[in-house]
């Protein structure tokens, strides 16, 4: 990785004196239109950061409400939770995107519901739905990861379900949990590039807003898969102190 | 309430296709000692399991304490608040203290205060000799005194019977001791019990009703002193020679 990182920059500064084929130019930080760029790209930062924050909490909690029934010994209740995963599953993003961006607003007006939906939110709507099926597979994985035993001493000790839940098997699972949890989320921070097709002023969109005025879409696009880049490997780092951290309270 | 604490009519249990329970009847009365043993797969675990409901009957009545076990769930927890259970592998709880175990049963299902609830644990904790321990985790203590801590647990609800499922099965040898010299305590003070165990010579000290089971029925059942000497079936005959030998 740093090598490649290395690389990069050498071609970047090699680049940046002047050449036919390569333009870096645009996002020369020494020169006023330069730095504007880079400025404007990296401005989409906070809106990719929001968004996936945001959905990223939706589909921690959607997750957790579509996982408890896949542990219940009713089997329709365990049904109820397969289809939705497998169909959730299945959509790609872009189609689900569309649909909720676009299709979701007529529902509403159907039922005589207002709500319009703007970029925003129809991101954040559509990554969480489609992240909460895989966040509900790493819950139902790390609950029943659990052994049998916990579940039914808590039960003898007289701890309803909700009270085994809380005070038993989710303190215990979260360890398994989180780990995998803050991995899906690099995956959301990725997915939410496709938000730029509705128009929402992220990463991904302003990069392409970019290159229709400079036309230098190798320099912009490399310098927009660079800021991802940098934003998922801090992310990873944030998930391998947790997974450190967890390991660690584990062996205790 | 009742003289029977626990009553057994005609229970049948099956898993998918598999018998497990044949008719049992089984009566405790208060204060009595009955210990079940026999072959692995025999069912004596099940009918232990079915007495506070972590296993559903299909035929028969199961009482405690006058209350019929049904799938009505006000009922179960009733039963559950009075029946204590300590299993084979302890089921402590490893991401709490010895401590915090003792006291979550009391504070959240009781409504205890935690300096009550601590008063309390405090109390069993000496009961079972190892109070020096509340601060540690569950892995930090040897097999017997993880024992001793669920069967602590179990006290601190005040369950008016105390269920076995096989507790010294998970032990080492040299620690089987520690726990049986508190389930004989236990039983010395009077509680109603039920320990499914091949532990005989504890069974000879305690109980007051032997049962042996077999292919998930009750083959014989009776006081200590026929039922040792004197079994009437050839099964439980073989069954005893078998671990007595040891």
């Amino acid at each position: 990785m740093k090598i490649l990182l290395a690389l990069l920059t050498l071609l970047f500064l090699s680049s940046c004196a002047s050449s036919d084929i390569w333009g870096w130019y645009v996002i020369d930080p020494t020169t006023k239109n330069g730095w504007i760029n880079i400025k404007f790209l990296i401005n989409g930062m906070g809106n990719t950061i929001l968004v996936s924050l945001i959905a990223a909490g939706f589909s921690i909690a959607l997750g957790l409400l579509v996982a408890l029934p896949a542990l219940s010994h009713r089997r329709w209740l365990r049904i109820i939770n397969r289809i939705y995963v497998e169909f959730v599953r299945s959509i790609p993003l872009l189609p689900m995107l569309f649909w909720v961006f676009y299709g979701l607003p007529i529902i509403f007006k159907s039922m005589g519901l207002d709500i319009p939906i703007d970029p925003f939110w129809g991101a954040v709507i559509t990554l969480a739905l489609s992240d909460s099926a895989f966040t509900a597979e790493i819950y139902r994985s790390g609950i029943q990861s659990i052994a049998r035993g916990q579940t039914e001493a808590a039960r003898t000790i007289g701890l309803s379900y909700a009270q085994t839940m809380r005070y038993v098997i989710l303190p215990q699972a979260i360890r398994r949990i989180l780990p995998p949890l803050a991995n899906q989320f690099i995956y959301i921070v990725k997915m939410s590039a496709f938000a730029s097709v509705i128009g929402m002023q992220e990463l991904t969109r302003r990069a392409n807003e970019l290159v229709v005025s400079e036309y230098r879409p190798l320099e912009l696009y490399t310098f927009l898969i660079l800021e991802y880049l940098v934003l998922v490997l801090i992310i990873s780092a944030g998930v391998r102190w947790l997974e450190r951290r967890m390991g660690a309270d584990e062996r205790n | 309430m009742t003289d029977k604490k626990i009553e057994m009519i005609d229970v049948n249990k099956w898993f998918d296709d598999f018998h497990v329970l044949k008719n049992i009847n089984l009566t405790v009365k208060a204060g009595e000692r009955v210990v079940i043993c026999g072959p692995s797969g025999s069912g004596k675990s099940t009918v232990v399991r079915c007495i506070n409901r972590l296993e559903e009957h299909q035929s028969g009545v199961i009482r405690v304490d006058g209350v019929e076990l049904t799938n009505d769930k006000a009922a179960i927890a009733t039963i559950r608040s009075e029946v204590g259970m300590v299993f084979q592998q302890f089921n402590l709880f490893p991401h709490l203290s010895v401590l915090d175990n003792l006291i979550l049963g009391p504070m959240k299902a009781r409504g205890l205060s935690r300096a009550d609830a601590t008063d309390r644990a405090m109390h069993y904790l000496e009961r079972v000799r190892i109070p020096e321990q509340a601060g540690k985790r569950p892995a930090q203590l040897s097999g017997g005194q993880q024992q001793r801590v669920a069967i602590a647990r179990s006290l601190t609800m005040e369950p008016k019977v105390m269920l076995f499922d096989e507790p010294t099965s998970a032990l080492d040898p040299e620690m089987i001791s520690e726990v049986l010299d508190v389930m004989v305590s236990l039983a010395r003070d009077g509680m109603t019990m039920i320990v499914v165990t091949h532990e005989m010579g504890f069974a000879r000290k305690v109980a007051d009703q032997m049962i042996f089971m077999d292919g998930g029925e009750i083959v014989e059942s009776g006081p200590p002193e026929p039922f040792f000497t004197a079994a009437k079936s050839a099964r439980c005959q073989k069954f005893l020679s078998q671990i007595l030998q040891h």
